[in-house]
């Protein structure tokens, strides 16, 4: 038994190799620390009216919400832009859009282009609410519950078969 | 259409994720002792896009945010642990470039040390069972005496196979 000992290790050690190697384990996909907590606290000025002000209530809305964090200057939510508008459109999703470091009438531009899926937009020039709900760049997007807890988040563009594959199956089960 | 859209995307994602068209500046504290203060902070800050550069070292538009909110905190006098407690409770332990040392991570860093304690087991019981093996008594007159018989009966039935 005891001369097997070395064999069993190497075994284990490649096993557990292969395992972290695995394809769909991404290393760089970092768990956001948001998950299940309530959205972070903000109040921003409205794009529509600046004088409105928008705060974390809005997501306490009683049905799912999509909380997206978009630019104009920011060329994948150029391309993540039609999925937004399917969300809004096809699966009637509530969709809020905070306009991430850009400027208002810059914001509005794009959406008048690309047409408006948002309920509401939410203009944070500083980008300190980006980093009060844990963004690494734009585009990111947060599900958050009715009661206004972050149930998932998508980093980066939700283009083509995303919206399919990771971001819907995710609002189906909050539908349960 | 869809080819199309994911080679916008890809190039978008590399030069779009960290375009700074609404870049603030990065200037350093007026006081050189807490520009020093919050340089040295922002060493242990890992860059949330880059991941392995510290913020003072990347170019990131978010490390340039996160570089903002360190000097202005430290200005403001907060300890270097409420800053990274700040951080953390946005970004998680991971935004330290040293991980912490707490209930999450203490099989990290107790691993290199359960690795030699195992090492250390494994080599002590194979000395173990070295020096047990070897030695032999002497036979016994009885034992001799029929390993001499065997033996003689051994050579007996050489010649005839």
């Amino acid at each position: 038994m005891q001369r097997f000992v070395p064999l069993i290790i190497i075994v284990a050690l490649f096993g557990l190799f292969f395992f972290m190697l695995r394809p769909d384990r991404d290393p760089n996909d970092i768990a956001n620390v948001k998950l299940g907590k309530p959205a972070p606290l903000f109040s921003l000025p409205a794009l529509s009216n600046p004088n409105q002000t928008i705060t974390q209530d809005t997501l306490k809305a009683g049905r799912p919400t999509i909380v997206n964090f978009f630019a104009s200057w920011c060329l994948p939510c150029r391309a993540e832009h039609e999925n937004l508008v399917k969300l809004a459109n096809e699966h009637n999703m509530r969709l809020v859009g905070i306009a991430y470091k850009d400027a208002p009438q810059a914001s509005a531009q794009f959406l008048q282009e690309l047409g408006n899926p948002f309920d509401l937009v939410a203009i944070d020039q500083s980008g300190d609410i980006g980093i009060e709900f844990g963004i690494t760049g734009v585009p990111e997007s947060y599900l958050v519950d009715g009661d206004g807890r972050i149930r998932y988040h998508f980093r980066g563009p939700i283009i083509g078969p995303n919206l399919e594959d990771q971001v819907l199956p995710e609002i189906e089960k909050l539908k349960q | 259409m869809t080819p199309i859209f994911k080679a916008i995307a890809l190039l978008g994602l590399i030069i779009g994720m960290q375009s700074p068209v609404f870049g603030q500046a990065d200037a350093p504290l007026e006081d050189a002792l807490l520009e020093a203060k919050a340089r040295a902070l922002m060493e242990e800050i890992r860059c949330v896009v880059c991941q392995n550069q510290s913020i003072v070292d990347s170019n990131a538009e978010i490390a340039s945010d996160l570089r903002r909110i360190v000097r202005a905190r430290v200005q403001a006098g907060e300890t270097p642990e409420a800053i990274k407690a700040f951080l953390v409770e946005r970004y998680g332990d991971w935004v330290l470039l040293k991980p912490p040392l707490n209930t999450g991570t203490i099989i990290l860093w107790a691993s290199p040390f359960l690795f030699i304690l195992v090492a250390g087991f494994i080599l002590i019981s194979y000395r173990k069972n070295q020096t047990k093996a070897v030695i032999a008594e002497p036979l016994s007159d009885e034992e001799a005496k029929t390993l001499e018989k065997l033996l003689s009966e051994e050579n007996d039935q050489e010649p005839k196979a």
